[in-house]
């Protein structure tokens, strides 16, 4: 029987490659009989749809808006010393 | 002739200062907003953009021309952040060191929330976090997740930020990370423990239970 440390690190991978038959197989045991690995797997997943919403959703909120005035002219005078 | 055209090297410069306000003129909104989308800070976005351009301007002679503009400037970009993730990690007192093979530091994180005296178990088990899918749609959310990806060791944040965030494929993150991918899989998952550990006395749990 897996151990939560190596079924975790499985729940892990699994977001990233395909798991062998045999380590689907261990963590799906595993699972069965222990809860606090099937909330992790739950976070795992949440974790993951988070990322892929977290660019998206930082996108959208500045979508409106770019550099602000006072910010350009900022970077304007930075660069002009730059000369 | 004699003398020489007083005023060529100012107008060379006056040139290339054009050549640098068009890419503020015409990407800097894009690279603010990149910037942004990983901070969620506007100054430092802002001094990100800053600091991109600067170094566009400082190395403009290495731009091959064989990608985009903006391509070249958004590559420079992610360099900065890289830069600013590390910064922000040695000024942080909760940083440890980055791992590079299999150092102490590494053990240390899988030690602490594993107890190998009991079957490797649990120390501190995961808690049920309360409709997670409504803390997507709060901006105070996504505060603290762009703050708690700061607080990971740098080469962590970089490898989440590549495979997860940006969705570079494998190879690619990589080569980036100059790591073997059973490296990048380690990584990940102690970016992921992290993250949940973060997430979880952050916001799903802000106040301790009595």
């Amino acid at each position: 029987m897996l151990t939560c440390k190596e079924a975790s690190l499985l729940v892990s991978q699994s977001i990233d490659r395909r798991l062998s038959w045999r380590e689907r197989w261990g963590v799906r045991a595993h699972l069965f009989i222990c809860a606090a690995c099937r909330r992790f797997k739950r976070h795992m997943e949440f974790l993951h749809r988070a990322a892929r919403e977290y660019a998206a959703e930082g996108l959208r909120t500045v979508h409106r808006y770019g550099l602000s005035a006072a910010a350009r002219d900022r970077v304007r005078q930075a660069l002009a010393r730059e000369l | 002739m004699l003398f020489a055209p007083p005023d060529e090297p100012n107008l060379s410069a006056m040139a290339s200062s054009t050549a640098s306000n068009r890419w503020l003129d015409e990407h800097g909104d894009a690279l603010f907003r990149y910037a942004y989308s990983r901070l969620r800070d506007e100054h430092a976005a802002e001094d990100l953009v800053q600091e991109t351009l600067l170094a566009a301007w400082r190395a403009r002679h290495q731009f091959a021309g064989n990608s985009s503009e903006r391509t070249w400037l958004v590559g420079i970009l992610k360099h900065k952040l890289a830069d600013h993730w590390r910064r922000r990690a040695r000024e942080s007192k909760t940083f440890e060191p980055p791992p590079d093979g299999d150092d102490a530091g590494q053990d240390d994180l899988l030690t602490r929330i594993f107890d190998a005296a009991a079957n490797d178990h649990w120390r501190s088990t995961p808690s049920a976090w309360r409709d997670p899918d409504a803390a997507l749609e709060q901006q105070q959310f996504w505060r603290v997740f762009a703050d708690c990806l700061a607080r990971l060791p740098p080469a962590q944040a970089q490898a989440f930020s590549l495979w997860e965030i940006d969705g570079v494929t494998g190879s690619d993150a990589c080569k980036v990370l100059e790591i073997a991918p059973t490296n990048l899989w380690v990584m990940l998952h102690r970016a992921r423990l992290r993250l949940r550990q973060c997430l979880e006395s952050r916001w799903f749990e802000p106040t301790s239970k009595g």
